[in-house]
Formats: C-alpha cells, structure tokens, sequence
C-alpha cells in the first residue's frame, strides 16, 4: 500500500487546522494512505481531533487510511476520554507502523 | 450549490456582519459564520460582547442594530470568527425598575440563556478570578459528535433498575481506583461495576453548569472549604458542568459527556439526569448577575406584586416555568437533551413547581407538564417528577400525569422504613406500596389520561440522595449534619430511622449483624415490590455520610462513596447483586398493570395473594409486624397464550416461577405456613435475610429445595424469599 507521512507540530488546533487538514487530503487525494506522525505534538483541540476524524473518514471514504503514530500520553489522554481514540489505527513509531502495515 | 444569503451586508469595527436568523436560539455555526439569536421582551438594546479565550477585556462590543431585531428578538451573523477561540455574552439595556419586576443593567456581561459551552469554572474548586467582569462564559459549541449506530435505549420502564449516583462522589474517593476522578470519564471506567452489580440506569445528580462556589463557606469543624457539590442550583439550561468533566480544562465537557452515555449505552445502560428547572443559581434580590436577572427578569422569574422573588424553591427565586417562553426554553432544553446527548429520561427536581402558574398557584392541567407528557421528540423519554415543593404543595398520586409522568413515591420511602423499624401502624400502608401503590396510581382524573397510571408511575426508593444512606438509616436515630455549618438546624428531621441499639459506629458484633440484616431486608422489600426500583449510589456497599442526612455541600470523605467498604461489607455488595438479578429474571416482580388479586384465566390460582402465617389469612400474624404474599408466574405469559391451560404456553413467553415472601418484622422468629404449589412444582429458598452468609442468599436459578414444604420459620426482623418451581 502507498503511503505517506505528514509530520505534526507541537499543536494541532484552529489556528493550524487548515494546513494539516489540506496537508493530509492532499496525500490521500494522490491516492495514498497517510501516516500521522503525531511524535512532537501535545496538544490536540476540539478543532483538531475533528480534523483527525474527518480526515480518517475522507480516507476510508476513498478506501485508504489514516494512521496515528506516537501519540503522546497527553493527547492518548484527551482522545480516550472524549471518545475519538476508538476511531483509530496507532502506532508507537513510524517504523512499526510501515512494518506492520505492509 | 453555494447558499447566497451567506456574505455580510454590513461591517463593524473590521467584523463581517448580517441580520441573523431569529432562530435557533443561542450561538449556532452556519457556514463560516456565527449566528447569535437572543430574546427579551422588556429590554430595549442589546450588545453582542465578544472575548478571545479566557481574556478579561473583550476584543468588541457590537451593537445589535435596527434591522437585526425581529419581534422581541436580537440576532446577528458574525462572520470568520476563530471560534474556538471567542467568548461571547450580552449587555442589555432596558429599565431597573424592581417593582415592575424590571432589573436591566447594561454594565453587566450577561450569560446567554441557551448557551451550550460554559466556562469559568472549568477545573473543581479552582478559585476564580473574582474582580472578572464576566464570570460564566459562553462558547460556541462542536455539535458533531460521532454517536456511530447510539440512540437512547428504550428499556421498558418497569424493567429499570435505577442507580442514583453523583457524578464526584461516585470516584472521588481515594480508594474508586479510576485515573479519572471524580469525573464523566470517572464513570466509565466503573462500567464493569455498574454491569457487576446489575443496574440497567443510572440517574444522574445535576450536571447541568453550576458553580461550586455558590455560598461556599469553611467548615466549622476543620475549615475544609464547603462548595456547593450537589449542583441544584443552575447557571446554565444547556451545557453540562464543566468541572465534571477531566477534560474540562480543555473545555471538552461536551464531548466527554457524550462519550459517557454512548458508553453506557453500549452495555445496556440508560442515562436519566436529574434537572433542576425550579429556580436559578442568581438566587433573590440579592444575588449576582448571571444571565436571566439581567436578560428578561420579568420573563425568567416568578415575581412578587411589588417585584421581590416568589422562594416555591427554597432557593431564592422560582423560574417562572407556565410564562410561554420559559416554558419553550424548558422544552427546548429537554429536547437538546434528548436529541444531541442521547439522554434516556429525566427526573425533575421539586416538579410541584413546573405545575404553578406565573403567581405561583397550582394549575389543575398545567401547560408545561401536558407539553412535555405530548412533545414529540420526547415521546419515549423517561419522565419522572419530584412530584412536591418547598412552597407546601404534595402531589404523589395526583402529579399530572396524562400517562406518561411517573413520580419518585415519597410513600414507599416512608412506609417502608417505618415497616423496617417495626412500626406497628404501618402494614395496611406497606401493603400498597409492595403493589405498586394502587391506591396512588390506579386510577387518575380521566382529564389527566383516562385510566389508571399503571405500574410505572411509581419509582420506589428507600433511600436517596436527601437523607441517610441505608447504611446510616440503621445507625442514626437522628441526623448528624453539625459539618454542614448550619448547627444542625439542616436537613431533614423525621427520618423515620432506626440505629439498632447505638447511635453511630460499633464494634458491637450483634448491632453490626442485624444492621447488616436490616439492610438486607431493605433492599428486598425494594426489589419484591412492583414498580421502578430506585437504589443510592454506595448503598450495594453499606456506605455511611457518618451520619449526615444532607451531605450538599460535604466535598470529602463525608459524601464520597468510599470504596474500601466493598470489600468490608462485602455481604451487603453480593446480596444486592444477586436480588437485582433476581428481579431481573422474574418478570413476575415486574408487570406493567396492577395486580387483580383473583384467578382471572382460571389457572387454578390468583396472580396475588396476600398470606399470613397461616396460608390464605392475611389478617393472621404478629401485631401487624408479619405479612406474606405470593406470586403467580403463570399469570406472565400473554392471555391469549395461555387460555387457561399453562401448557400450552408458548415457548418464547414460558410462565415465571411462583414466588413466595414472608416478612416478619417482629422481634421475634415466626413460623408461616405455607401455600400448596400446583402439581409438580415445589418451594425452594432463594433468600433469608436472618441467615448468616452465605447462606443469605443464593443465585437467581440455583435456589435450594427446602424440606419442609409446609412451613417455613422466619427469624426476628428476616425475610424469606421461596420460589416455587420444578425440582431438578
């Protein structure tokens, strides 16, 4: 499966949701699957974990993924109790996650 | 297509502005604008006042021009806000005149009615910024949560088994073993617990916003701060607490609470929240400026002639429900509710109220209780009233129901624990309340819905939130609340409680085993009754409050459920768990339409019978102190099934067991005799209260034969639960 990777910053909300968001429609509109490298990033707003899942619905609506990698424990924290974690695929690193998925 | 009523028409101070849309109300996102929609009808201007995130000064005020007014209505588009990152409220102006009910003053920052994302007190007893010139703050609320396949349950009400819980004192404790404590999420990690124990819906305390802080006070026994840990005092119809929430500090309540009931949902349990439209956290005269005082007072409050706050709450003000577009508001509130969280029902607090008109009397068909008995969207919904008020007025058994209000039976509460203390006035009364309450609910004025309310109008408890846990109701004569600061002036007085010998803890083994007993026997009454069964949140475990009876504002060991008593009580824990799934399994406990006492089908026996210790005389016993009764299984299956010969029952719909209960709350053992089975089956011991564990109880399906089946002996102040079934 092609894939691609699109690394996070430190902070995914509305002041940076549209960059992420065309960022990673853009790997999937060529056809790939996206790999989230969510190593850097500690924060996650309610803009963005709507980005998360609306962009893993836009590539499931295509047939592709998106994957979440090394989501830190504060970001795990805020998507397990918010209810968003059970949407995902995630992985420690991007190693194991181009490894497993293949 | 691209809608082409979406550009701004007019600009203000560099924002992008538009004549908003009247409705809905509230803030609402329409494409990439912010549609703000308020109400007033005395207020003659309106300022729309916007915050970045958390910022004391606001970043603008607009005014609401002459073409964004329609009716009494303020609206307007703003468009390309950040909003994640706005905080917005209203400056009305209008006249302060309190005794024409008028208190418009525009130097207020005022809460939006129908805000859905509150802030500010985002984080439990966190002090505020007090000099902050707007202390509850509004936001722009993320509606799309993802529910997948949830809706709400639909569990048939006489099915329920209730759990009334408090959202912090369900995992505050030190020892509820959660991350999360104290908190939505809190919650969900005790499902396997709630499923353990059996309940099917828990009833959820007020999580709508409110301010903990509210008359907060040290403590005069420690200093501990007192905050207001209840909730029944409201900033905010349509958001839920924030501080409730661990992820409130992100402001994620919303989506918290959401993922809670979707939770819950997903193993079989409903949500009911307890709401409080009886009054407001602005209490009287004397209060803050939150929201409706400063909106629409005359609309919002029930007001004296010379313009004070009518107290039917007790609370310092009374919402002013039968006005119109209160009453909207509640119904809008509700359905918000329903619609966008997934809420299963709702029980409503000091309910007599909502039945008052705008001068405070009692209406005979109240509007708002008949909107909301025949509101569609909550055509399924779980109504359940409080059905008194602080004002004088009592209605168990006339709440106006139109078949669809079911009430908290204050009777049963009371009847039984009378029963339990060996009243001996009592027994006619506990008779009614094991049924069902039939002389409460079997018949209604026929304006109210014709004929009799049934079986699930009557939501039975012992105990609840207000009084003693069961645990103290057997320890205290009398209520202890000198922490409550109030010189123990608060609370309830006729508790009709007894501590079995000595007022508090003991290490008295005797006293100990019959309060362990008495809450066994409790719980059994609760569970054979007809009707909804209501259990306190700590109860299963023997929790104490130390004997306080009104623990409001006990934010500690006091009023958190400790959870070390699960296991020192463990008794107590297995012995609710097996009588709920008891009562789960016997559809016999659990019928839809009160009993007819007479063999109706012809099977050979009543559907109910009434006993003595001698089988077939009720009025043969002890003083009023013992009773039996016996169910008939066959009478489960549908009429047209049975036809008069059990037989031919059909295999989906097989007859229950028989079920026998014998209550002797005598001081003394007696014997009772008991009644002949039909052919083929025989009586088998499911519980005795006067047994030392484990011999207390058995698992549903796996009763014992007893040997004598001609009579059982019935120990002091015990219950005995046989089923008559066929020997394996």
């Amino acid at each position: 499966m092609n894939t691609e990777i699109y690394k996070l910053g430190e902070e995914l909300d509305s002041f940076n949701y549209q960059e992420v968001q065309d960022g990673i429609l853009a790997i999937l509109e060529k056809g790939c699957s996206a790999v989230l490298d969510m190593t850097a990033c500690n924060y996650v707003s309610s803009t963005g974990l709507r980005v998360l899942l609306y962009t893993k619905k836009m590539a499931a609506s295509k047939g592709l993924k998106l994957y979440l990698v090394g989501v830190s424990a504060e970001v795990k924290d805020i998507m397990d109790v918010t209810g968003f974690d059970g949407f995902f695929d995630t992985f420690d690193t991007v190693e194991e996650c181009l490894q497993q998925i293949q | 297509m691209h809608r082409v009523d979406l550009f701004p028409t007019h600009k203000y101070q560099g924002l992008k502005l538009r004549t908003g849309r009247p409705y809905p109300f509230g803030a609402t996102v329409i494409g990439n604008a912010v549609n703000f929609s308020v109400y007033s009808r005395y207020a003659t201007d309106c300022t729309l006042v916007l915050f970045h995130n958390r910022e004391e000064k606001p970043f603008i005020e607009i005014p609401f021009f002459k073409e964004f007014r329609l009716g009494n209505v303020f609206s307007m588009m703003v468009f390309d806000l950040d909003y994640e990152n706005i905080e917005y409220g209203y400056r009305m102006d209008g006249p302060f005149c309190p005794e024409e009910g008028h208190r418009f003053d525009k130097s207020k920052i005022l809460l939006d009615p129908y805000a859905k994302l509150i802030v500010g007190r985002d984080v439990w007893g966190k002090q505020p910024n007090w000099d902050s010139l707007y202390q509850y703050r509004a936001r722009v609320v993320f509606d799309d949560f993802d529910w997948e396949n949830d809706l709400p349950l639909e569990t048939p009400v006489n099915d329920l088994i209730v759990y009334e819980m408090h959202v912090r004192n369900f995992t505050c404790g030190a020892a509820a073993g959660v991350k999360h404590r104290g908190t939505f999420a809190g919650i969900i990690e005790k499902i396997p617990y709630l499923l353990e124990l059996g309940v099917n819906c828990v009833e959820l305390m007020p999580i709508h916003e409110f301010d903990e802080f509210e008359n907060f006070k040290p403590s005069p026994i420690d200093g501990h701060p007192l905050y207001n840990l209840w909730g029944y005092s409201n900033v905010g119809f349509f958001a839920p607490k924030a501080a409730y929430a661990s992820s409130g500090r992100f402001s994620m309540q919303v989506d918290e609470l959401k993922n809670l009931v979707k939770r819950l949902h997903a193993n079989g349990i409903e949500v009911i929240l307890d709401v409080v439209f009886n009054h407001t956290a602005e209490g009287d005269q004397r209060g803050p400026y939150i929201s409706y005082r400063g909106i629409d007072n005359k609309t919002y409050y029930m007001l004296t002639p010379d313009g004070y706050y009518f107290n039917f709450s007790g609370c310092g003000n009374t919402l002013n429900c039968n006005n119109p577009n209160v009453r909207d508001m509640i119904v809008e509130s509700l359905r918000y509710w329903v619609t966008d969280y997934h809420i299963d029902g709702f029980r409503f607090d000091l309910a007599a109220i909502l039945g008052r008109d705008q001068n405070g009397n009692p209406m005979s068909n109240p509007p708002l209780l008949e909107s909301l008995a025949h509101d569609p969207i909550l055509g399924k919904t779980k109504l359940i009233a409080e059905a008194w008020d602080a004002g004088g007025l009592y209605q168990v058994g006339s709440f106006p129901s139109w078949g669809r209000w079911a009430e908290w039976n204050g009777k049963f509460r009371d009847s039984i624990r009378r029963f339990l203390k060996s009243d001996e006035h009592v027994l006619a009364d506990v008779k009614e309340r094991i049924l069902g309450s039939p002389d409460l609910y079997a018949s209604q004025l026929s304006s109210f819905g014709g004929t009799g309310r049934g079986l699930k109008a009557s939501v039975n408890f012992v105990t609840a939130h207000d009084g003693f846990t069961l645990m103290d109701l057997v320890s205290y004569n009398s209520k202890h609340n000198e922490a409550n600061g109030e010189d123990n002036r608060d609370g309830e007085n006729n508790n009709n409680s007894w501590n079995c010998g000595w007022e508090g803890p003991t290490d008295d083994a005797d006293i100990n085993r019959l309060r362990h007993r008495q809450v066994k026997n409790a719980v059994t009454l609760l569970m054979v009754s007809q009707g909804i069964p209501m259990v306190l949140s700590g109860d299963e475990m023997g929790n104490s409050q130390q004997g306080n009876n009104n623990a409001y504002c006990q934010d500690n060991e006091i009023a958190w459920i400790n959870w070390n008593d699960l296991e020192k009580n463990a008794d107590i824990f297995r012995y609710f768990k097996q009588m709920i799934r008891f009562r789960r399994r016997h559809k016999v406990l659990r019928y839809d339409d009160h009993l007819s006492h007479t063999d109706y089908r012809n099977l050979g026996l009543p559907d109910f019978s009434w006993h003595g210790v001698k089988a077939w005389h009720p009025e043969s016993g002890y003083n009023n102190l013992t009773a039996a009764f016996m169910l008939n299984g066959q009478y489960t299956t549908p009429a047209s099934v049975v036809g008069g010969f059990p037989a031919d029952t059909s295999p989906l719909s097989p007859p229950d067991d028989f079920i026998y209960v014998a209550m002797n709350m005598h001081w003394e053992m007696h014997g009772f005799e008991l009644p002949h089975l039909p052919e083929g089956l025989a009586w088998h011991v499911f519980a005795n209260t006067g047994m030392e564990p484990p011999a207390d109880i058995a698992v549903p399906g796996e009763e014992p034969l007893i040997d004598n089946q001609h009579e059982v002996l019935v120990g002091p102040r015990s219950i005995i639960i046989l089923v008559g079934k066929e020997t394996r």
